[in-house]
């Protein structure tokens, strides 16, 4: 019985998409890891993370979030994240992640601020 | 008066792969002592963020280990005993850092101690190196009204 884990990628004019599925955990982070090192190489620094279908958490995944966004915020970039799971939103909750990273409810809400973030520099 | 005490264990490889049937077992006991979804979430994540420690910390990764969850129902409570042979990991040692500074290190290590001491009622731990390393953690069961 292995974890599930997976990433859809789509992309919005020069936004990335990184859709999570399933169980990001100590063995699938590393996936998730390579994931974003591959958009980051590809210079591609603004991500929304839509975890609507991610089901659960440990701070193996809190980590790889907590590993890249220091050098995407230095790119000009960030990470946003919409539409957590309650339980999942616990877990970010206990450890202030929603004082270090923006987290809105939907898909639309987080590429329309990372727009308007475009307009106002 | 017999015993309500009610003991299960698991062993299994120390590989991350296995962490999904960790968190499967913790949660048919948890379910069986009567937790609700809440406190099931809690206390998965929590023997699932100290086995992971286990396996990359105390084991190094080495797969050809074998890592121990045994947990213990009563009335009043459930304790997660997890044993390893690998060698000694102090969480203590672990330099805690607030989490803005850890971004600006780019580090992560240590959030699964956070999430632990958060998520369950008590948390000890027996390092003996190289022989025998247990953290011992209770989760309070909520009374029924």
């Amino acid at each position: 019985m292995a974890t599930s884990f997976a990433v859809e990628r789509a992309r919005e004019g020069d936004i990335t998409i990184l859709k999570v599925n399933g169980y990001l955990d100590a063995h699938t982070a590393p996936q998730f890891e390579k994931t974003i090192q591959e958009e980051f190489d590809a210079g591609h620094v603004r991500l929304v993370v839509d975890c609507a279908g991610l089901t659960y958490i440990s701070s193996a995944g809190l980590g790889v979030f907590m590993s890249f966004v220091e050098d995407i915020r230095e790119a000009g970039g960030d990470i946003k994240l919409c539409a957590i799971v309650p339980a999942v939103y616990q877990v970010f909750e206990i450890l202030g992640f929603p004082e270090l990273f923006e987290i809105v409810a939907d898909r639309q809400t987080a590429v329309e601020r990372f727009r308007v973030s475009a307009q106002e520099a | 008066m017999e015993s309500v005490e009610r003991t299960f264990q698991l062993h299994v490889p120390s590989s991350t792969e296995n962490l999904a049937m960790i968190r499967e077992f913790v949660g048919r006991v948890g379910e069986r002592a009567g937790m609700d979804t809440t406190e099931l979430t809690k206390l998965e994540l929590a023997v699932d963020e100290a086995c992971a420690n286990v396996i990359e910390h105390a084991y190094g990764s080495d797969s050809t280990r074998e890592v121990t969850v045994k947990a213990t129902v009563d009335l009043d409570a459930v304790q997660i005993e997890i044993v390893d042979t690998g060698r000694g990991f102090d969480p203590s040692q672990v330099q805690q850092l607030d989490l803005d500074q850890m971004i600006s290190q780019r580090k992560s290590g240590g959030l699964g101690m956070r999430l632990i001491k958060s998520l369950m009622d008590e948390v000890q731990y027996e390092i003996v190196p190289g022989q025998k390393n247990e953290l011992r953690m209770v989760k309070r069961l909520k009374k029924k009204p």
